[in-house]
């Protein structure tokens, strides 16, 4: 298609004021915002008893979820791509349902399995476990959030890759944990990496699901994102900026590993 | 399934045609994924949909047919439609800007085109707050109105159609529209003739999923639209107020109806995929 030089110039000039004006200013100001009032402050914002506990629980929460999602994400990966079985249809919708639910809904349906006021929660409790307003709560949450990301990841490359390699293994007497370890883990690296990235970023980023189920009880359950909200409320707005800033620093991180992840993993 | 048959005549065995591929996990390892999955995703769910069927007919419909319920429905669905839309135009001329234009700095802004993606949604709502809220620097202030809903929705869904687009804008042959430009047509018409219908697949499931996730966002819109009854108060919002308030049942069968259009629209796009193939 030939487009005119103007035509070019103004489409160019359109997209370009438009993520300046959705996007691009109001991130670039969130930074300004805080960082005004001088580093000192940032500092004491970000070092106060309920922001460091709150880094801590977001942190411990990722570290729980995105391992086990990623297992399971492989596994479930290698099962859609491996394997021929009816229901493959409803094995797919089922991993892609986080995306459509509303997180507030994800937070709910947990909340009715283990809230002490339901059986299953109730049956716990008398046992001593404790799910809900606690972290084993906010790790379900979390989990069922980012189940597809790994999946959606890691199917593509192995329907890629194909398993003539792995059958090769095979015929040369490899076992199947050898051949998983040595030919198939090697060849979709870079899409697990990907996934990785993309869910730890969820993980950290979660809001609505955790929401619901942590409680809000500041210093035990609150996580950085809980806290942008809780600061905002009480009309500490500098905290609530400075508390987003931190987070947007880490979304700016993760897009800087999709950008080098991503030419390795189109070429695996 | 049937042009893969087609494909490989029976016979000639390929992987794709064997029960079961080399290193496909065992029954144990299937069985305890499967088991997995359903501990965190159906199990939820089934209580969800069994708490909502514990309300009789009538209360049902006396939760999803009152005031604020169905403004809430109205603004959710309609809103989630205007942004689909305004993706699907806007999001295509991003796309065709990063794939045939090039210009300074281009790998920057293509790789910021992620940033929704990777914000917080809750940072994603006090973001827009700074600047188009009442300490606003531009003097433009949204807050607490519907204008705040559209913002907020079209930040977080600003990548879906852009990076549906974009692949199929790469791969698309340029000779097509060569020969349409040699024989005469203006770019308009290459555009619309030749260009556009190669993309519509891609444009309808970018929005779509566009139209999903705006369903359902909560994060962005809780800060910046005030939560009003009647004006600003989306499902996701209203259900959570509902929970807070110690409601469950009303909020399990807002849950459901909000769930029941999240999947209509999944299978949808699931048919519109299936006829690109």
């Amino acid at each position: 298609m030939i487009v005119p030089s103007w035509a070019r110039l103004s489409l160019r000039t359109f997209v370009l004021i438009y993520l300046a004006i959705l996007l691009l200013a109001p991130v670039g100001l969130i930074f300004y915002r805080t960082f005004e009032p001088g580093l000192g402050a940032v500092w004491d914002s970000i070092t106060t008893p309920e922001a460091k506990s709150a880094f801590w629980l977001t942190i411990k929460i990722t570290l729980i979820a995105v391992p086990l999602n990623t297992i399971f994400g492989v596994l479930l990966a290698l099962i859609l791509e491996r394997k021929q079985f009816r229901g493959k249809a409803l094995l797919n919708t089922i991993i892609d349902l986080p995306f459509a639910i509303s997180p507030v809904v994800i937070g709910l349906s947990l909340l009715l399995v283990y809230s002490i006021n339901e059986p299953v929660g109730g049956w716990l409790a008398d046992r001593g476990i404790r799910v809900m307003f606690s972290m084993p709560g906010m790790v379900l949450a979390t989990m069922f959030v980012i189940v597809p990301f790994v999946v959606r990841e890691v199917a593509p490359v192995l329907d890629e890759v194909g398993d003539e390699q792995e059958q090769a293994a095979a015929t040369l007497g490899a076992s199947g944990w050898q051949s998983f370890w040595r030919i198939t883990l090697p060849s979709i690296r870079w899409g697990v990496a990907y996934g990785v990235v993309l869910s730890t970023a969820r993980a950290i980023g979660e809001f609505g699901a955790v929401s619901v189920v942590s409680g809000k009880l500041v210093g035990k359950t609150q996580t950085l994102t809980l806290l942008v909200g809780e600061r905002y409320g009480n009309f500490d707005v500098h905290g609530a900026y400075v508390a987003s800033g931190l987070l947007a620093l880490i979304a700016l991180v993760t897009l800087l590993a999709m950008t080098l992840i991503n030419p390795r993993r189109e070429h695996a | 399934m049937a042009a893969e048959q087609l494909a490989h005549p029976p016979g000639l065995e390929t992987s794709r045609d064997r029960h079961t591929s080399f290193g496909a996990p065992g029954p144990l390892g299937t069985g305890i994924a499967l088991l997995w999955l359903s501990l965190i995703v159906l199990v939820p769910l089934a209580f969800l949909f069994a708490k909502a069927l514990e309300a009789s007919p009538s209360q049902m419909w006396d939760e999803v047919s009152n005031g604020p319920a169905l403004a809430a429905l109205l603004l959710t669905v309609g809103a989630a439609l205007i942004v689909a839309l305004i993706n699907a135009v806007v999001g295509t001329i991003t796309a065709w800007v990063l794939v045939r234009d090039d210009f300074f700095g281009k790998p920057v802004i293509n790789a910021l085109i992620d940033l929704p993606f990777a914000i917080p949604t809750v940072v994603a709502g006090l973001v827009l707050l700074v600047i188009y809220g009442p300490d606003s620097p531009v003097g433009i202030n949204v807050s607490f109105t519907r204008w705040a809903v559209l913002l907020a929705l079209l930040f977080v869904t600003l990548p879906f159609v852009v990076r549906a687009v974009q692949p199929v804008l790469i791969e698309l042959d340029r000779e097509m529209e060569e020969a349409a430009a040699s024989l005469g047509a203006s770019s308009g018409a290459t555009f619309r003739r030749i260009v556009l219908p190669n993309l519509l697949p891609a444009i309808a499931s970018g929005a779509a999923l566009a139209f999903a996730r705006a369903v359902g966002e909560f994060g962005s819109l809780v800060l910046i639209t005030g939560s009003i009854p009647n004006k600003t108060e989306v499902m996701s919002v209203l259900i959570f107020k509902n929970i807070e308030n110690d409601l469950p049942e009303a909020a399990a069968v807002l849950s459901v109806e909000l769930l029941l259009i999240s999947i209509l629209v999944l299978l949808a796009l699931r048919l519109l995929g299936r006829k690109r193939r």
